[in-house]
């Protein structure tokens, strides 16, 4: 198990919003939901490699920015009718700080 | 003065038309007695196929309820027949003595469905589709059995075939003719309609003769047998071999029959003092099957029935649609052809399209068309009235509204362009000039007012569509169509736009989750359609109250700034009027050259866009761009975008107006407004025009008196010209009326709806009421839209200034070792 590295204050993420953390692995998108919970997917959409921190959050999902594929936020699943993956990552909420594993 | 005593025999929909008439004419000349066979007030025969089809429901078809015979003071006789009538005594009889006397009779017996000699036509589960009773027997039978077969592929049978399917059964059509609707239809139309009746999963026999109808061991129909052999299971047998007029009363008494009740141009029968209309009656030779000339009869008869007498009947020109959901079809006048005529065929097998117009001496005769019959209305007018076409030729086959590249938005109305003489309703002959006649004088609102007025699309309601479009377009802003009243925003709510901007402005709400919670939102934060949308038209209609927020805003909005497609971002800062100057250039020069910008390109908005920024940039380069007072150009946004100008008076040997001062002053007044759509203007200093006011939301167009507006124009997906709004004199007036239009569309139009959309649904006259026509109103929204951006701040600076905005672009770096 590698180990879990802080990220930022759940509060640096608005509402709905999102971040985009920077790693090794690429560009991590960190979402917040309306209720708190944080989720992270790889940066890229399995369309086009869009952008998904740069999407509209609603529910547990997210919308792309590009052609509007929508991508579940707990499974990094798309929607159907459209099929792909967005690689997620383990995240949690801790001492209001967000935490992140990369695997 | 006694009432005369006027007996109609037959309640369909010939005979209560008739009636409906003559009330229309002379409401107390009679006392009127109705009697009809059938146990059911008036309905819309037409309309028992949606029925049978599962769209419709029997009180869907109701024309004439109970209390429409009480109220006109009817005596309304249901589920009696006249057996007899007395011509000498002048009384009809029915059944168990009842006996009315008359002075006029009218005689509507409609038509008797054909049984061919068939042994088995007697044995139960054969019937033919005509009446309530029929089709109430289909569906039940539907419910039970499995196999359903239908004699006749004519237009009953077809519609029978597709409604049984569509209940679940499996149906095979049985025609003896070697193509379907051969009376409708040439070969290629009907091997079109075939193919996709056979993708709907129905099965077809042609050239088929059937020899016997057998009986199973329930004592039901089981099978069919046909002359060659051949034996299909049947569990239930749908007749539809045509129709005969139903003659046999008017027989009895010896009235003059021949093919149908023999009457003369003003429907009269051999006996002066009985009519007779409809399906039954034979004029001129010719026995009718279709509502469309049924209704002319019963104006002419009940206009002789006042005792007007000043109409006559001349017969009708018909034409058919077929009204399986989904299948467009249609058909007029002399579609085969022959000696002395030319064909003009546009057939695409795998476009599902084919159109045939036969053409005899420049004028056309006859029509089919197949997968697209919008312009059905049109050639049929064509034929009907002989109209030469000499002129018209070379693109006759394109349609009205032919232009090459044409693509169209969808939805667009084509009703403002027809001819108040075009007819609308084929079933009532209704024009387009009736109808916006009606609209006008009642004050009609609705579909449904107009159906109950003018009668336009109360039979097949094929027209509906083009009912709407004529209301929307008569009545203006007045009008929420059915259509968008009842389309949702998106799946979150059953909610229509209007009815959301509706509840924010009279509940005034001012935050996303108030409004989702007054309205019942079924998802807890909306989605990516609705949040925008509801977020647009918060800060549209409480500027100051409610406040913007960014994480229901699309990334461009958000960010302001455009993403590309792979993920930076590009940046046109704004150029006041398409005017620059050395120093922005050279600030522009230099950010291009300090942050590696990958492109940089004039746009066809007339400014330079910088290509390829990466989003943590952004703040950086705006500082850049700021210090040499350059702001945002809201290249990204549903908001004002540019203001495009010739150099006019300032500088040009024709210029009128100085053009260019004229568009700066517009820009700097409309900076930082949001719309349901991007909006833009341009000015030009004279009617040549090199600014393209023409194709703008708003055109400005300078001449030697002061200036001409023009809005809702667009150079998008299809390109429509702008309309002329009105003249004005100075350059504040430009201002006010273009801030008092813009005001209007951001207060009404829907989200993404451009100008020219909102104009389609609401019309120019409506907006003109309120900008042109009402200087009261046209102040109030001008300053409704000052207020809205007075306090509006270039979001770029905000971003560069905030630190709360900057973590929109700030990437967080990852401690991958372990602290
Ligand atoms: C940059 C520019 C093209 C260029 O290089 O010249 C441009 C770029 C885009 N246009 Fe445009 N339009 C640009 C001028 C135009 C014009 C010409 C004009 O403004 O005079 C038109 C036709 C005029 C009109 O709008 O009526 C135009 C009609 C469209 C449309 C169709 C709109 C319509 O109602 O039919 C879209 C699609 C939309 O908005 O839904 C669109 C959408 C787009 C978008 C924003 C697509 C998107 O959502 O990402 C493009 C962004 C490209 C990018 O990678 O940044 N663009 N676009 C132009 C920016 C002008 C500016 O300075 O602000
Ligand atoms: C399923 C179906 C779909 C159709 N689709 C279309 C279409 O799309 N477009 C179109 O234009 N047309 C269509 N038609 C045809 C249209 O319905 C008829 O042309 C129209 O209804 C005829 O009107 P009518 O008044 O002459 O006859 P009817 O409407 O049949 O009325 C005659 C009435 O008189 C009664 N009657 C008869 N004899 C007596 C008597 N002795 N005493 C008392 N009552 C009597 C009958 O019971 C009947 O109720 C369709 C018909 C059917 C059955
Ligand atoms: S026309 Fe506009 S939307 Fe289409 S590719 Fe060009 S810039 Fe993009
Ligand atoms: S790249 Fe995400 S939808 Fe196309």
């Amino acid at each position: 198990m590698s180990d879990w590295i802080r990220v930022c204050l759940l509060t640096d993420i608005a509402p709905l919003g999102s971040r985009i953390a920077a790693s090794s692995q690429g560009d991590i998108a960190i979402f917040r939901s309306a209720d708190d919970q944080v989720f992270a997917l790889r940066d890229k959409c399995p369309h086009r490699g869009g952008p998904l921190s740069q999407g509209i959050v609603h529910g547990d999902t997210v919308t792309c920015p590009l052609h509007g594929w929508k991508l579940g936020l707990k499974d990094g699943q798309a929607v159907a009718p459209d099929k792909g993956c967005a690689r997620r990552f383990a995240v949690k909420v801790e001492a209001e700080a967000v935490w992140l594993q990369l695997t | 003065m006694k009432k005369q005593k006027l007996v109609v025999v037959g309640n369909g929909m010939a005979g209560m038309r008739a009636v409906e008439e003559l009330l229309k004419l002379a409401p107390e000349l009679y006392d009127i007695t109705v009697f009809g066979a059938e146990p059911h007030p008036n309905y819309n025969r037409i309309l028992l196929s949606p029925v049978l089809a599962g769209e419709m429901t029997i009180n869907d078809i109701i024309l004439n309820p109970l209390d429409w015979y009480s109220d006109n003071g009817i005596s309304l006789h249901l589920g009696k027949t006249i057996e007899r009538i007395d011509r000498t005594r002048r009384k009809v009889i029915a059944g168990e003595g009842l006996e009315v006397e008359y002075d006029r009779l009218l005689l509507a017996t409609g038509s008797t469905p054909f049984m061919p000699p068939i042994p088995g036509t007697d044995l139960p589960g054969v019937i033919s589709y005509r009446d309530i009773r029929d089709t109430d027997e289909m569906i039940e039978t539907a419910r039970r059995y499995r196999n359903a077969v239908v004699i006749g592929g004519g237009l009953l049978g077809l519609e029978a075939a597709n409604g049984l399917r569509q209940r679940g059964m499996e149906v095979t059509v049985v025609h003896l003719m070697p193509w379907l609707m051969e009376r409708q239809l040439d070969k290629a139309a009907a091997d079109m309609l075939k193919l996709s009746l056979e993708a709907r999963g129905l099965k077809f026999l042609l050239e088929k003769q059937t020899e016997a109808m057998i009986r199973g061991e329930s004592g039901r129909v089981a099978a069919l047998r046909f002359k060659d052999g051949l034996e299909i299971p049947a569990d239930l047998v749908v007749v539809a071999a045509g129709i005969r007029p139903n003659t046999a009363l008017a027989e009895s008494t010896r009235l003059h029959c021949n093919r149908g009740i023999v009457v003369n141009d003003t429907m009269q029968t051999y006996d002066p003092r009985i009519y007779a209309v409809g399906e039954c009656v034979a004029h001129r030779g010719i026995n009718y099957g279709l509502v469309a000339p049924l209704f002319e009869q019963a104006k002419v008869c009940a206009n002789h029935l006042a005792n007007f007498g000043i109409s006559r009947y001349t017969g009708t020109v018909t034409s058919t649609k077929l009204k399986v959901t989904g299948i467009d079809l249609f058909s007029a006048g002399n579609f085969i052809g022959g000696e002395g005529t030319d064909e003009i065929v546009l057939h695409d097998p795998s476009g599902g399209v084919y159109k045939k117009l036969v053409v005899r001496n420049d004028t056309l005769i006859g029509a089919v068309l197949y997968g697209d019959t919008a312009d059905g209305a049109w050639y049929f007018k064509m034929v009907k009235d002989e109209q030469n076409i000499r002129e018209i030729r070379d693109h006759l086959m394109f349609g009205q509204n032919s232009s090459v590249g044409d693509l169209g938005h969808a939805g667009n109305s084509h009703a403002a362009s027809m001819a108040d003489d075009a007819e609308v309703c084929g079933c009532n002959g209704v024009c387009k000039g009736e109808i916006v006649k009606a609209i006008k004088t009642h004050g009609l609102f609705t579909v449904e007012d107009v159906r109950k007025t003018t009668k336009a699309s109360s039979s097949c309601g094929s027209c509906t569509g083009l009912v709407e479009q004529i209301l929307a377009s008569t009545i203006g802003g007045a009008y929420t169509p059915a259509q968008s009243n009842n389309k949702p925003v998106c799946g979150c709510t059953e909610h229509s736009h209007g009815s959301v901007r509706e509840a924010i402005r009279t509940q005034h709400l001012l935050t996303i989750p108030a409004v989702m919670k007054a309205l019942d939102w079924k998802t807890p934060n909306g989605c990516a359609s609705c949040r925008p949308a509801l977020n647009y038209y918060l800060i549209s209609s409480w500027p100051g109250e409610a406040r913007d927020d960014p994480q229901s805003r699309f990334i461009n909005e958000r960010a302001h700034a455009n993403i590309q497609k792979d993920g930076t971002y590009s940046v046109i800062p704004r150029m006041w009027g398409g005017l620059t100057t050395p120093s922005e250039l050279r600030a522009i020069a230099d950010v291009a050259d300090k942050f590696q910008v990958p492109t940089v390109k004039m746009t066809g908005g007339a400014r330079i866009d910088l290509l390829g920024i990466k989003k943590d940039d952004l703040p950086r380069v705006w500082a850049d761009l700021g210090a040499a007072g350059m702001v945002s150009g809201h290249a990204y946004g549903k908001s004002i975008r540019t203001v495009k100008t010739c150099v006019g008076a300032e500088h040009c040997r024709f210029g009128t107006q100085r053009s260019m001062a004229m568009g700066v002053k517009l820009e700097r007044m409309l900076f930082g407004m949001w719309s349901p759509h991007k909006v833009k203007l341009a000015v030009s200093g004279c009617p040549r025009n090199c600014a393209e006011a023409g194709i703008k939301d708003i055109g400005v167009i300078g001449v030697d008196s002061g200036y001409e507006l023009y809005v809702a124009g667009n150079g998008g997906i299809k390109t429509e010209v702008a309309q002329f709004l009105c003249k004005v004199k100075s350059d504040e007036e430009v201002m006010e009326y273009s801030a008092a239009f813009l005001q209007i569309y951001r207060e009404e139009g829907y989200y993404l709806e451009r100008t020219c959309h909102y104009i389609a649904r609401v019309g120019l006259d409506h907006v003109k009421a309120a900008v042109v026509d009402d200087a009261a109103r046209r102040k109030a929204l001008y300053e409704r839209l000052l207020f809205a951006l007075q306090d509006y701040e270039d979001p770029w600076q905000q971003a560069v200034q905030q630190p709360a905005l900057r973590r929109e672009y700030e990437v967080i770096q990852l401690q991958e070792v372990p602290a």
